[in-house]
């Protein structure tokens, strides 16, 4: 390709961003912006798909029926949302078949929240409460993401979320009008999965590396702390309705900036998870490296058979 | 509400006890068909067979919802879905013993799901156009999703039995596994003789020789040969005797059930 050509490409390409355009998968893309996205995208869809895992944990010990099947309806809904991403990821030109070997392999990342262990029952409602309510505000403003398969996918993906979120809550609601016990049960389920709510939005803006380019391109439309606050902003109403406590002495309404306050994050455990030093990430993607594992005398089945008769 | 419960005894001594009896069958069977299901949440082969085994657990799980629902209206005492889902006792479960056996390996599972998927598949086909409005409604529902669950597993042992030759040597061993436990589902039940004596059960002998003919073929097609059966006497859903699997699922089922009794959740 001559250098006037590429630079036509970059300019028309900055254009369509610049008109909030989206791009779309035969339109030219930089290479750094289609790594970024593959990236992105590709961890998304990985975190669908351990996310499963937690929640799987308490399905078959759902106290009642009709939330055993709405848990297990929420966990095949995240399978759905892994699929449509996976999807979204090969109009890149990548496998989903060599994306997930990566992730296998330990060598994608994918959301630290669920390197944390699931407990109590209370833990399923402050999940879907606590950590589809992040994912949602994350996916709301991807919505708006300039790579159109992926804001496609998110406007999908959104409508169920809010649906898992809404369910979550009520969990946490029928805790906190409950018995002394189940109160208490709600209250260390928030306390231990509040922080690592917070940190799911990402480092401090001044830390997040990817962050600048990712703007510039429209891939992220807010940034990790603006999108943090927001989430705070939104969640300590319903805490509060719920008569629970954040574990956060600091968390206190600021008039004067018209948010909430909140105390210091422990970023040192962030990395820590991240470097796979959470309580759960070895399990976890033992877990699914084993049966992935075990299954592949079943792919390979399907294969042979579709081969003989297709 | 009351935690000690009566649920009919193994002789039905009115038509309401074997109704309920046989009612309790059907929810049992769905029940612990959906619960054993959701183990292999997460764990599945591929993406989607998590996403397929999901949707058939949530079936069953929703067609025993219906069952228990109707139960409580006609029950004669007070009680309430989770009361009749999580709060008997092993013996007060009527399920057939297919159900609770482990999942195993993929083809055990789909080993278990098809046989028991076509046996209901023909016993909810029959049902649907039965007397009994409810019933009949419930198994017209019920009908559809089945036929679904039916086709997957089928498609699944003909794709496992003709695929490789370690798939097909695993779902042979699969079945050889599961297969005695199947003739349950055909051994009337009191309760069965007394529904179908007033119309509302199908004859089990004709779902039987139904059920045959088309495990024959499937199994025929899919290159694998047909169990040779063993021991016929597993009676769980007439006198409630499990096997030893089926403690450890309830254990687990009711936890929380038995460990914060009486409690909204
Ligand atoms: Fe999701
Ligand atoms: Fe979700």
């Amino acid at each position: 390709m001559d250098q006037t050509t590429s630079i036509d490409l970059e300019k028309r390409f900055e254009g369509k961003i610049a008109q909030e355009l989206k791009i779309e998968p035969k339109d030219w893309m930089p290479e750094e912006y289609r790594r970024m996205l593959i990236r992105q995208i590709s961890q998304h869809a990985h975190s669908e798909v351990i996310g499963m895992l937690p929640e799987k944990n308490w399905l078959t010990r759902a106290p009642t029926l009709r939330r055993k099947m709405a848990l297990l309806a929420k966990i095949q809904d995240e399978a759905g949302h892994g699929l449509y991403l996976y999807s979204a990821a090969e109009t890149l030109g990548v496998s989903r078949e060599q994306l997930y070997r990566d992730f296998l392999d330990g060598k994608a990342k994918y959301s630290n929240i669920f390197n944390y262990p699931a407990l109590t029952w209370a833990d399923i409602g402050v999940i879907g409460w606590l950590v589809d309510g992040a994912a949602i505000i994350n996916q709301v403003s991807l919505q708006r993401t300039s790579y159109g398969p992926y804001a496609r996918a998110m406007v999908r993906i959104c409508k169920e979320e809010n649906f898992h979120q809404r369910q979550g809550y009520s969990i946490c609601l029928t805790l906190a009008r409950g018995s002394k016990e189940q109160r208490q049960m709600l209250q260390d389920a928030i306390n231990r999965w509040w922080w690592p709510a917070l940190m799911m939005f990402g480092p401090p803006d001044a830390e997040s590396k990817h962050s600048q380019k990712s703007m510039k391109w429209k891939i992220k439309r807010a940034s990790n702390d603006t999108l943090r606050q927001k989430f705070i902003d939104q969640t300590v109403p319903q805490l509060e309705y719920l008569g629970m406590k954040a574990p956060d002495p600091h968390l206190k309404w600021n008039p004067e900036r018209g948010h909430y306050d909140y105390g210091p994050i422990d970023w040192e455990e962030f990395w820590n998870v991240i470097r796979g030093k959470g309580p759960c990430n070895k399990e976890r993607l033992r877990t699914k490296r084993v049966a992935y594992e075990k299954g592949q005398w079943v792919r390979d089945a399907a294969i042979a058979y579709a081969k003989k008769y297709n | 509400m009351s935690k000690t419960f009566d649920t009919s005894t193994p002789s039905p001594a009115s038509t309401l006890d074997a109704k309920i009896h046989y009612l309790f069958q059907l929810a049992d069977n769905a029940l612990i068909m959906g619960q054993r299901l959701c183990e292999w949440t997460g764990v599945a082969p591929e993406l989607e067979i998590d996403l397929a085994l999901c949707n058939i657990a949530l079936d069953h799980l929703g067609q025993a919802n219906a069952w228990y629902e109707y139960l409580v209206e006609i029950y004669p005492h007070p009680t309430d879905v989770d009361q009749l889902a999580f709060c008997r006792d092993e013996h007060q479960y009527y399920n057939i013993t297919l159900t609770e056996l482990p999942n195993g390996d993929f083809a055990q599972t789909i080993a278990k799901m098809a046989l028991f998927s076509i046996f209901n598949y023909y016993l909810h086909d029959a049902l649907r156009k039965c007397p009994d409005a409810r019933i009949a409604a419930i198994a017209a529902r019920s009908y559809k999703e089945i036929q679904y669950h039916r086709r997957y597993t089928s498609n699944w042992i003909l794709r496992l039995g003709d695929g490789t030759d370690t798939s097909h040597e695993r779902m042979q061993r699969a079945l050889d596994i599961v297969w005695d436990h199947a003739f349950e589902a055909f051994a009337p039940s009191p309760a069965d003789r007394i529904m179908h004596q007033h119309g509302i059960a199908p004859d089990l002998e004709q779902i039987k020789s139904l059920w045959e003919h088309e495990v024959h073929q499937l199994l025929h097609k899919a290159t694998l040969s047909i169990p040779e059966t063993g021991f016929t006497g597993y009676r769980a859903k007439s006198d409630g005797i499990h096997t030893e699997h089926m403690g450890y699922l309830l254990a687990e089922m009711q936890y929380m059930q038995r460990r914060y009794p009486n409690l909204q959740w």
